[in-house]
């Protein structure tokens, strides 16, 4: 491969060469794997589970910072999913294009409120 | 032509059309791939449930109560019974997803792709997140 695919070669159309979101929703689901893990651990192992040891999980200032970084992982990792089954199965323009906008409404909406919920405690 | 005429017996899918979804078989891979979909868009569906349970499980002792009472006594005219099973459906498609991921991560990186391998590890995917879907199924009903 010596042909040249770069500067003024390189390739400009194209659905936005797809590349970046398949690395986000690889890195992404890496992510909420980890905190999936790690609060299994922290779940698992303790005393008996009842509200004041699943707020007291959850209060610690790190353990808000990282579900925080995980909701936006969701919400980014859900919209490249969901528009991917529409991209597959929806063929009208139009259709797809409303039911993508109701997933991004959906999706935000949804993760505004994993946030406030986080944030009230 | 023996060859040609056994090739024409076989049934022959272009663009499959749902009606045919019944008669198509799919390898294990493919039941992994499609079911990794529908866990997804399942789980799409339920967000708002989830971090509603969120909600009342973290905002105080009483809506705690109210967490722990969806299972037992359900919410407005849903029983307890069917939130349980909505649960563990939930539970369900959350682990086959993930496990259904993990496995798209390991051959990613190892580049290890053969039909043998992806036979397998579609089997130990579907079979292990069933096996994990029935233990808590147990904790959850019993």
């Amino acid at each position: 491969m010596t042909q040249k695919s770069f500067g003024s070669k390189r390739l400009v159309v194209g659905a936005h060469y797809g590349f970046r979101d398949w690395l986000a929703q690889r890195v992404t689901a890496a992510l909420m794997t980890l905190f999936t893990l790690l609060l299994v651990v922290q779940v698992l192992f303790g005393a008996k589970l009842g509200y004041e040891r699943w707020a007291a999980i959850f209060s610690a200032q790190w353990m808000k910072a990282l579900t925080f970084v995980v909701i936006v992982a969701l919400l980014l990792h859900v919209w490249i999913g969901m528009r991917d089954i529409w991209m597959d199965y929806i063929k009208p323009i139009g259709v797809k294009l409303v039911l993508q906008v109701c997933t991004l409404c959906w999706v935000v909406g949804c993760a505004g409120w994993a946030v406030q919920v986080l944030w009230r405690l | 032509m023996a060859d040609k005429s056994q090739a024409q017996e076989r049934p022959v899918f272009r663009n499959i059309h749902v009606t045919q979804i019944a008669r198509y078989r799919l390898p294990p891979a493919g039941f992994v791939s499609i079911l990794h979909r529908v866990s997804g868009a399942l789980m799409f569906l339920l967000l708002p449930f989830v971090i509603w349970l969120f909600d009342v499980s973290l905002t105080s002792e009483i809506s705690y109560e109210r967490f722990t009472s969806t299972f037992v006594a359900g919410i407005g005219w849903l029983p307890g019974w069917l939130m349980k099973l909505v649960a563990l459906a939930l539970i369900w498609a959350y682990l086959h997803h993930l496990i259904a991921g993990v496995r798209h991560l390991w051959m990613d990186m190892t580049h290890s792709v053969s039909l043998e391998l992806g036979r397998v590890s579609a089997w130990v995917t579907l079979a292990s997140s069933a096996v994990l879907t029935l233990a808590l199924a147990v904790k959850l009903f019993f």
